[in-house]
């Protein structure tokens, strides 16, 4: 397997804008001889499909939702970065530039990071002409917010609902086209298979969530902007139904999979509850500007928050990072949460968690004050866990949130498929090793309103004149088939145990052995239990029900038999980066204070699987990643 | 209309709708929106003509000839510009085609309600903020109708009782109402007459679109005050019979 | 940390037109701590190990946002919790012993799929005949051309927060969809930029509306029952600019 950047020469600030004069075009009257098929309707899916659309190819979009508008982009809170420098504090697109690639411990593209930081300055002019409300200053200009790992103010925001806001203005130009007929819209369909003939992608199979049927379509050239795979943790931040299903079956017919071992986990999120729980709730990184963040000192502490005195808390993070304190990065604060829980000191009623604590800010700022910072997030709080935050601190835990790794692409965005792209969350190619707060509705958006469409035309005009490989073509009726047999195999096996509960098992394994913190024995230990537990979900599987109307037992058992799969290229991945970063800790790689060692010597790459036919030994691939704008440096908080 | 989607999103270009090419009071009229218009323009109209209906009844207090009189100034009104009760017929007229709006639209509407949810909830309803008033609009509005029309014949056009003598107002109220079924109907008329201005002269705001968050609250006050008053005036007459007040 | 024995009635329907009814279903040993969709979950997984068919309802997020959750408990959308949507309600709500009623969201409109599951693109037909600002990709001007006063910019804000969930509609006891349709239009009108689309779009979106839904006789309960709390104010909004689109004379003034 070959892995073409296709980064395009000359200086860095250059390469984009010579990448769109050289690139091939097709004519406006030449592009509605074109099919394009686009899975997911999130940001990036959405805005792609709409743009394609609106320059005036077939556009056909997929989403598994009732509505293009339910994508789990909705729920991102805190806002989107952009280099505008409305507030004169020295931003630019340099520096964003370097900010990501800093903020991604080095394991970005230079040439992507660098376009990202380029096009977010349109992402915003794009989304308030469409309508998004941002917030504004009194004077009506738009308001910033500053974010974690930037010294200047570039996050815009509407309230706590940016995700919403972002998506509700991709969507509203996604019906616009729906309306005008240039986009055919399949809600509640989930993509099964890819399919890919010659050597290049042809089309997709496809299934009726409503009635179970299995269809192929098949176009010039597929997107896949299917999110990330956070879910194979089971307990993450992220939507029940967010699966990886997509990227996976892209992956089993060639595409390569990039650094899956790259999983960012967010420090503040609500603790577990109980066994039951069924997903974890993100409380907004800002908390942390006026929380303090401590557990108590004695692993036996049993009294409530108030009544423990000062001499007995530990307030870790204050201590170990004196000039970040609460405000070190996600990744930081994270471990430092694992590490005191994890020394029997977390508090709440499963101790799983440790205290943020607003009652210095309420006594200094007022109530008042922070209930206008914080009302809507404190409101939120207390209706899950029946706790007002200005009476006793909030417990937090961290949990997963974002997944860097995904589908290898190029700068084009195309995988190593011919004809097949990957936008937003599922691909690798912007964040490195980690992303920073704000990031990703930057480049979901860039992705899908302002590289997509200007790359994939690259890809279509050499071929104009050719039709769709047809949907009777033996490969889309062999992979039909194969889809029909699989979902029926799940039904037949008749076993005992549900699919709800094998996820839980399989969460749990990534999460004690692949999580935050990870080493050689948890790896291994975690290859050698992924596959036993796999064999038993193929041969003890319970799925009630048919499969020929709604049936979202058997939905779930098709995405965890693709988990199973993905959660071992992620150990594998792990355990072959023998270097702690990012997202990516390895406890064998440590200072002797306990943070992150890189090794850029032999692992300033990025790591690709191909797909082998044995989900335990995939081969892996190399793409080295030069560094001639920014200088390689070590990470420091303290 | 209530029309089922189809289960799948299917493209659809423009508006679903063909153009229609209508005069556009009408084309306007056709619209949900426009006859809950036509339902608020119309309903202010009938809140006038039943608060001058009570404050010119109210002349019964001062007896037979003032009364009677009142009866005449409304067929003398505006003569000598048009002649002896075309005045009065044009205000007839305007509250028919009123009343004709009112009730055309309301059923309209109805049906259109009845067809958005064929199936109702097979459980029982916990409504919040739906009040009675606002829920048995269609049923307070049939009954003051069917007894507008009876309470036309009993006073203006037949009476319903063997004393009534065209042109003698006071004297056929003060018999009409003597009765006590009679005076019992009058009384439960005008409750679902007030009930339905309770409702209606708030909701009329709404959706004429007359919206200002700075005036909202009193919206909710003038209707309830509005309908007392209606309610308390009109029921004030019937008891006045009865007790004696009014009447030989 | 309490637990609750509760008896279900939910409703089961194989399909649109099969004929449905409440199927009783007891649910002892629940956690008070649990979202009400956690509970479900619980009910689901124990009918799976009985060898029964999961109930079938719509959820995505569960955190409030993504619209996706429905389900009318005990007569009211999105259940007791006011401005609350299912998935943030939580069993503490409950009390032990209690029997809880689950229906689906009823309207013509809103077709059953299974269950507990309905279609709600009629949602979507609206906002796609004109719940846009055409603004095609790549010509927008600089985001701060444009200053928008702080109280219309939160105004529509408060529009926007709309999260299409349908509970207006389910709540209303005309299936009306006034205030989803009234929330989208006040976003978009209100703003600077939806101003040169202001009234056709407002005439198609009530015409496309009034094809599927019932009339709006200003109950206010969609107001109660939205998780977002929005306000029946934009209804009276949209009111206003529906009669300007048909009476303004721009519109015969132009020969195009």
């Amino acid at each position: 397997m070959e892995l073409n950047s296709k980064i395009p020469d000359g200086p860095i600030a250059e390469k984009w804008t010579n990448y769109k004069f050289d690139r091939k075009l097709v004519n406006p009257a030449n592009r509605r001889k074109y099919d394009i098929i686009v899975v997911g309707t999130g940001l990036a899916g959405g805005a792609a499909a709409a743009t394609l659309g609106e320059q005036g190819y077939n556009v056909k979009a997929f989403t598994f939702h009732d509505s293009p508008r339910r994508a789990h982009s909705i729920a991102a809170q805190g806002g989107i970065n952009a280099a505008k420098n409305y507030k004169g504090d020295g931003d630019s697109v340099y520096r964003l530039f370097y900010d990501t690639v800093k903020g991604g411990d080095f394991r970005s593209r230079e040439a992507n990071v660098y376009r990202l930081a380029e096009e977010s300055v349109r992402i915003i002019d794009q989304m308030t002409a469409q309508g998004v409300p941002f917030a504004r200053e009194y004077g009506g200009l738009l308001d910033n917010r500053s974010f974690g790992g930037a010294q200047v103010s570039r996050t815009f925001y509407a309230r706590g609902q940016t995700g919403q806001q972002l998506l509700l203005g991709v969507y509203s130009q996604l019906a616009r086209q729906i309306g005008l007929g240039n986009v055919e819209l399949h809600n509640r369909t989930e993509l099964i298979d890819v399919v890919v003939v010659d050597g290049k992608a042809a089309g997709i199979v496809v299934r009726d969530l409503l009635t179970g049927e299995v269809t192929s379509h098949s176009a010039h050239a597929v997107v896949l902007a299917t999110g990330g795979y956070s879910n194979a943790f089971f307990l993450s931040t992220n939507a029940m139904a967010c699966n990886a299903s997509a990227a996976w079956r892209a992956h089993r017919r060639g595409a390569a999979f990039a650094n899956p071992c790259y999983t960012q986990i967010h420090p503040t999120c609500i603790p577990q509850s109980d066994d039951f729980q069924s997903k974890l709730t993100l409380m907004s990184e800002s908390l942390r500007n006026d929380g303090r963040i401590w557990c108590p000192k004695s692993p036996d502490e049993t009294r409530s928050p108030e009544l423990i005195p000062e001499e007995d808390r530990d307030y870790y993070l204050e201590r170990r990072y004196p000039s970040f304190g609460n405000l070190a990065p996600r990744d930081i604060a994270s471990r430092a949460a694992k590490v005191v829980v994890d020394e029997g000191k977390g508090v709440g009623p499963l101790k799983n968690g440790v205290y943020l604590d607003f009652a210095d800010a309420i006594a200094r700022l007022g109530e008042d004050t922070i209930r206008e910072r914080y009302g809507n997030l404190f409101e939120m709080y207390e209706r899950i866990t029946d706790e007002s935050p200005y009476k006793v601190p909030m417990r937090i835990y961290p949990a997963v949130h974002y997944t860097m790794g995904g589908l290898w692409v190029d700068y084009e965005l195309m995988t190593t498929v011919p004809g097949l792209y990957a936008a937003g969350e599922a691909n690798f190619s912007d964040h490195g090793a980690n992303r920073l707060g704000a990031s990703a509705l930057m480049q979901g958006l860039a992705d899908g309103y302002f590289v997509l469409p200007n790359t994939i035309s690259n890809y279509l005009a050499p071929q104009l004149g050719t039709t769709p490989v047809p949907t009777d073509h033996p490969e889309f009726q062999a992979a039909e088939q194969a889809a029909r047999d699989r979902f029926a195999g799940y039904l037949a096996i008749g076993g005992t145990r549900s699919p709800d509960s094998f996820h839980q098992e399989l969460g749990k394994i990534m999460w004690d052995h692949c999580g935050m913190e990870r080493t050689k024995e948890s790896l291994q230990e975690a290859l050698r239990l992924i596959p036993i537990l796999h064999e038993q979900f193929k041969t003890d599987l319970r799925v009630t029900g048919t499969g020929e109307s709604t049936n979202q037992t058997l939905e779930k058992a098709g995405r965890i038999d693709d988990f199973f799969e993905l959660a071992q290229v992620m150990c594998l991945d792990a355990l072959t980066r023998e270097e702690s970063c990012g997202g990516h800790f390895r406890a064998e790689h440590q200072t002797d204070e306990g943070e992150a060692e890189r090794d850029d010597d032999h692992f300033a790459h990025v790591a690709a699987w191909e797909w082998t036919g044995d989900p335990g030994a995939p081969n892996r691939h190399t793409e080295p990643l030069e560094f001639d704008n920014v200088h390689l440096a070590v990470r420091s908080y303290k | 209309m209530a029309t089922t989607t189809v289960a799948r999103g299917k493209a659809a270009a423009g508006s679903t709708k063909a153009k229609r090419k209508a005069p556009f009071p009408v084309e306007f009229y056709r619209s949900a929106l426009g006859k809950k218009y036509v339902m608020a323009i119309t309903g202010i109209m009938l809140m006038g003509f039943v608060f001058a209906h009570m404050v010119g009844n109210l002349k019964m207090y001062l007896g037979a000839e003032d009364f009677n009189h009142y009866g005449e100034f409304l067929r003398e009104l505006i003569v000598p510009i048009l002649p002896r009760t075309v005045a009065l017929w044009l205000l007839r007229l305007g509250l028919i085609g009123a009343f004709g709006l009112h009730i055309h639209s309301a059923y309209s509407l109805t049906r259109m309600n009845h067809a958005a949810r064929t199936v109702k909830y097979q459980s029982k309803r916990d409504y919040i903020a739906a009040n009675f008033a606002s829920r048995t609009m269609r049923w307070t509005g049939v009954i003051f109708g069917l007894f507008l029309i009876w309470h036309l014949f009993d006073l203006s056009w037949t009476g319903t009782g063997a004393t009534y003598v065209r042109g003698e107002a006071y004297q056929n109220v003060d018999h009409s109402l003597s009765r006590f079924p009679v005076a019992g109907l009058y009384i439960v008329a005008n409750l679902a007459l007030g009930i339905h201005l309770f409702h209606g002269a708030w909701s009329l705001f709404q959706s004429m679109g007359w919206n200002n968050p700075r005036f909202n609250a009193m919206r909710r006050n003038f209707a309830a005050g509005f309908a007392a008053i209606i309610v308390i005036g009109n029921v004030s007459f019937p008891i006045a019979v009865l007790a004696g007040i009014v009447g030989n | 940390m309490n637990e609750l024995n509760l008896t279900l009635k939910i409703w089961r329907q194989a399909g649109p037109d099969a004929p449905g009814s409440f199927d009783t279903i007891a649910a002892p040993g629940i956690n008070d701590e649990m979202s009400f969709l956690e509970m479900l979950d619980v009910v689901n997984e124990r009918l799976i190990n009985e060898g029964k068919e999961a109930v079938v309802f719509d959820h995505d997020c569960r955190e409030g946002i993504c619209g996706t959750c429905s389900l009318m408990i005990n007569g009211q959308a999105h259940g007791p919790q006011k401005g609350t949507a299912t998935c943030q309600l939580h069993m503490r709500k409950f009390h032990d012993g209690q029997e809880i009623v689950i229906e689906p969201w009823r309207a013509t409109a809103f077709p059953i799929v299974k269950d507990l599951m309905v279609d709600r693109s009629a949602f979507d037909r609206i906002v796609e005949s004109g719940g846009y600002i055409t603004a095609e990709t790549g010509g927008a001007s600089d985001a701060n051309l444009t200053p928008i006063p702080k109280p219309v910019a939160d105004a529509a804000m408060d529009a926007a927060a709309c999260i299409g969930c349908g509970a207006c509609v389910a709540a209303c006891p005309n299936s009306a969809a006034n205030l989803f349709t009234a929330a989208k239009v006040g976003h978009l009108n209100l703003l600077p930029q939806g101003q040169a689309e202001r009234f056709s779009r407002v005439e198609a979106m009530v015409d496309t509306m009034e094809e599927f839904f019932g009339s709006c006789t200003n109950h206010g309960e969609c107001q109660e029952a939205c998780p977002k709390e929005i306000s029946i104010d934009f209804i009276a909004l949209m009111n206003k600019d529906y009669l300007k689109s048909k009476f303004k004379n721009r519109k015969t003034l132009s020969r195009g």
